[in-house]
């Protein structure tokens, strides 16, 4: 039972952790948190709904099309809103309200287009479990488990071994000197969009074959974003660390005390972190500059 | 003489009106960015229900004893997290404003749970809600433009700055805060008795962030552009009954081109005063006369 609950919960917290990584991936270069992430997230999952369903392509052509799509609704909020406001030089908090207005676009705008209903994909990954011994894990948790493992090292590889990876470490430790050594600081402010987007793109349409697609799906983002602040805001390790801790923490209150309160405790420990260690647990504590 | 229907809206204007002047404060005079405000109005909506429907407490009492609540919370709150800077105190307003609706579910004993609490004697005539609103403007104005009001503006502009001729931030952030708070948690109190109905689902996060969306729209930095985006917001539904499904869509929207095009927002940092529209028409005429 309880091992049975534990790798449950990791396969939850690895899709937050699609996600919690790509809020510490942005956090840590533009030093705000992007409220319209989870909502990528849910763009993602409905572009391969609508593949699947109204183009009838094949599910892996699908998923590929919601990756894209969400890696290009990411990109777009960057070229088009998040730019301008740095340009105008505007403060963060401007950045902030801007990303929470476009999460409420996305929010309403898809809610229009397709209605507040729940749609199911396609059975695609076949509803069964695996029984070893007294332990009974479905498929599907096991395969999301598989593809977010595999997402998330893919993209820690290109952060920490790539060209591109150190260009985006250098703009994460100090914009103006990376573009004064010749780093084009806006291409890669575009390619981190893209990358978080493709990421949160997985996590959505893990989320949808899950529990059904629909257009307040993205308030998942919010668990991811704690996940990040737990794991120390700007720190993708911290942040995927933080999204496994929270994702095991919430199936063991639901499973061992009441589900009601699985919020409660997410939000406590959100609380908690920020009074106790603001840092978090892999954070390095950077005073705000004036 | 004026329609129940009328009075009704008139009432919700001004509910939302006091609330707002709160978050403008609080985002547009001082830069602190919070998801926590319909937490407030949740616990001065449920404190004041409570004391008039099991203590029988009379409702003028009750409404000061909801704002109180609201207050004391606030003052807890910012006493431990706004020392944090930027991100991290809003994030915990957010933790707060989630932590206080998942409780008020919780404990069904006490507050009806999830499937609400009914029953609330109907206290909130228009001539309340009105004198409310005319009060909380006067308040309002009369905080920003005392000293503490310009210290506020002086840590909005320029945190480091004002810190340094003397302004105690933290203590002016903690103000603000509070006096926020307490204008929620009177509304909040207000709303109670003129819904005579409670559920933690009305004081979600879009609640919250539909405050702060009012506030941009009429100008972060304006007393007078929160009056105008509150009834803008509370009356374009009503008077477009159709615009009703899709109005979160365009304050998303509206949101979004303000804050890239004119951050300043509808009214800017500027009051509206009679005298400059006169001005303003004045010489729109002799120009006009020029012309011809």
């Amino acid at each position: 039972m309880f091992l049975q609950q534990l790798i449950n919960g990791i396969s939850v917290g690895g899709v937050y952790a699609l996600i919690a990584s790509g809020y510490a991936l942005i956090y840590s270069l533009l030093g705000f948190s992007n409220w319209a992430h989870g909502e990528v997230c849910m763009v993602g999952a409905y572009v391969a709904l609508m593949s699947v369903s109204a183009l009838v392509l094949p599910f892996p052509l699908a998923a590929l099309a919601g990756i894209g799509g969400a890696a290009l609704i990411s990109l777009f909020n960057e070229r088009f809103l998040y730019r301008r406001i740095r340009e105008n030089k505007s403060p963060t908090m401007f950045l902030m309200i801007a990303a929470m207005g476009l999460s409420t676009v996305f929010q309403n705008g898809v809610m229009l287009l397709f209605g507040s209903k729940f749609q199911m994909f396609p059975t695609v990954i076949p509803i069964t479990s695996i029984s070893a011994g007294n332990i009974r894990i479905g498929v599907l948790d096991v395969m999301s488990l598989a593809i977010s493992a595999a997402a998330l090292i893919v993209m820690e590889f290109l952060i920490q071994h790539t060209k591109f990876g150190l260009g985006v470490r250098s703009v994460a430790s100090n914009s103006y000197t990376a573009s004064l050594l010749g780093v084009n600081v806006d291409k890669m402010l575009a390619a981190v969009f893209i990358l978080a987007g493709a990421l949160a793109g997985v996590a959505g349409i893990l989320l949808g074959l899950k529990y059904n697609v629909f257009p307040t799906m993205g308030n998942v983002g919010l668990k991811a974003f704690i996940a990040s602040v737990f794991g120390g805001l700007g720190s993708v390790r911290g942040a995927i660390l933080g999204a496994l801790i929270i994702g095991v923490a919430e199936i063991m209150v639901a499973g061992y005390l009441n589900s009601s309160l699985r919020d409660l405790i997410t939000f406590s420990l959100l609380i908690a972190t920020l009074l106790i260690k603001p840092s978090g647990l892999m954070g390095i504590h950077v005073e705000e500059k004036a | 003489m004026i329609s129940d229907y009328t009075q009704g809206i008139i009432i919700l204007v001004c509910i939302n009106l006091i609330i707002v002047l709160g978050v403008s404060i609080l985002t547009g005079f001082t830069r602190l960015f919070s998801f926590g405000n319909a937490g407030f109005m949740s616990i001065g909506a449920y404190a004041s229900a409570l004391l008039t429907t099991r203590l029988g407490i009379p409702f003028l009492p009750a409404v000061l004893a909801g704002a109180l609540a609201a207050g004391f919370v606030s003052f807890l709150l910012g006493s431990l997290t706004l020392k944090l800077k930027g991100d991290y105190f809003l994030i915990t307003t957010l933790g707060f404003g989630e932590c206080v609706r998942v409780l008020f579910n919780y404990i069904e004993p006490v507050t009806g749970g999830a499937k609400g609490l009914a029953g609330i004697p109907k206290h909130t005539t228009l001539a309340v809600a009105v004198f409310s609103a005319l009060l909380a403007i006067a308040l309002a104005w009369t905080f920003i433009h005392s000293r503490y009001g310009r210290g506020l503006t002086a840590i909005r502009e320029q945190e480091l700055a004002a810190e340094s001729v003397g302004i105690d931030v933290t203590k002016h952030k903690k103000i603000s805060f509070v006096f926020s708070a307490m204008l929620a948690g009177w509304a909040g109190a207000l709303y109670a008795h003129n819904l005579m109905f409670l559920s933690p689902v009305m004081f979600n996060l879009p609640r919250s962030a539909e405050l702060t969306i009012t506030v941009v729209i009429g100008g972060l930095g304006s007393l007078t552009g929160s009056v105008l985006g509150s009834l803008l917001i509370t009356l374009l539904p009503e008077m477009f009954r159709s615009f009703a499904n899709y109005r979160m869509f365009f304050y998303g929207l509206a949101v979004v081109a303000i804050i890239i095009i004119r951050p300043e927002g509808l009214c800017g940092y500027r009051e509206f005063s009679l005298s400059r529209l006169l001005k303003f028409f004045r010489r729109k005429a002799v120009k006009g006369g020029g012309a011809g």
